[in-house]
């Protein structure tokens, strides 16, 4: 019984480790600075809760910390991730070449063209302002 | 709504946002002792009252059987389509040309709820290609690696309309 906990653990955080280690070659080649977050938020996201499982395997006693420190990442990496983002696109951080689309700044130069930076009213939803 | 309901909402906001951070002191420390139950009930009071606009798992969750049926086949969902993102990623990124095609997509939410929206909004970011950017009232703003569409209903139907049949349960 031990030696299946050690073991399925041990697996897990091999396979989190694997996945932040594909996201860490993600970040390296992806072009622009928006693909770079992409990789960067799912890879570290399923990468830490595998650790944080495979360590819930090794050390059950810890597993309500554990358990929290995920619930914590779960909600606080995706919109760091957000968050980078806009900031990058406000600051016109510029796109691959290879992209294709890109509706949100086409509809803030048709909402404020005079301005360098979006106004008050395109400041997003007041439920991510208050959380970021 | 009446200007008689409005205030029980906010008191039952606040009920809640005290409960969920007494629990979390609870599960950090792991005990029940009466010195750390004390301090955790003060300090949970006092961020109660100084941040009662702040926003928790629970606020605005609608307490019923469905509302939780709906909740526990979300993050069924939700843990899916991550692993599915992380598979997804590993291939572009292994694959030597790189296939992707990026572009900012326009799509349109139902939710009306804060918590609602955000947690969409966390969910597009962790799922296959996808990533909030701005969220603009009903509008969110999604980068795609892989842009399929940019008709803003089609984009819809693939990126939203999965975790928002759960969430419209849960948080409307």
């Amino acid at each position: 019984m031990e030696s299946l906990l050690d073991m399925t653990g041990g697996l897990l955080l091999v396979a989190g480790a694997a996945f932040l280690l594909l996201g860490g070659l993600g970040l390296w080649r992806m072009p622009d600075l928006f693909n770079r977050i992409q990789a960067g938020a799912k890879t570290t996201t399923l990468g830490t809760i595998l650790i944080l499982a495979g360590t819930a395997f090794l050390h059950p006693e810890w597993g309500f910390k554990l358990l929290l420190i995920g619930l914590f990442l779960l909600f606080t990496n995706p919109l760091s991730s957000q968050v980078l983002a806009r900031a990058a696109h406000r600051r016109g951080i510029e796109t691959s070449p290879k992209t294709s689309v890109d509706l949100l700044a086409d509809s803030l130069s048709e909402q404020d063209m005079p301005e360098k930076l979006p106004s008050e009213k395109t400041l997003s939803d007041k439920g991510i302002e208050e959380k970021s | 709504m009446s200007s008689k309901t409005e205030l029980k909402p906010k008191m039952r906001d606040r009920a809640v946002l005290f409960a969920t951070l007494l629990l979390f002191w609870i599960m950090l420390n792991g005990t029940l002792a009466a010195d750390s139950l004390i301090i955790g009930i003060l300090v949970s009071l006092i961020i109660t009252v100084l941040f009662c606009s702040g926003l928790s798992f629970f606020t605005e969750f609608r307490a019923t059987p469905q509302a939780f049926a709906a909740g526990i086949l979300y993050y069924i969902y939700f843990f899916k389509e991550l692993i599915k993102a992380n598979f997804r990623l590993a291939a572009i990124v292994l694959s030597p040309s790189l296939p992707i095609k990026p572009g900012i997509v326009k799509v349109r939410t139902k939710l009306k709820s804060r918590m609602g929206r955000l947690m969409l909004a966390n969910s597009i970011t962790l799922t296959p290609g996808t990533l909030t950017m701005e969220i603009d009232g009903e509008w969110i703003y999604v980068h795609c690696v892989t842009v399929e569409s940019t008709d803003i209903d089609e984009a819809t139907a693939q990126i939203v309309a999965g975790f928002e049949s759960y969430l419209e349960v849960m948080y409307g």
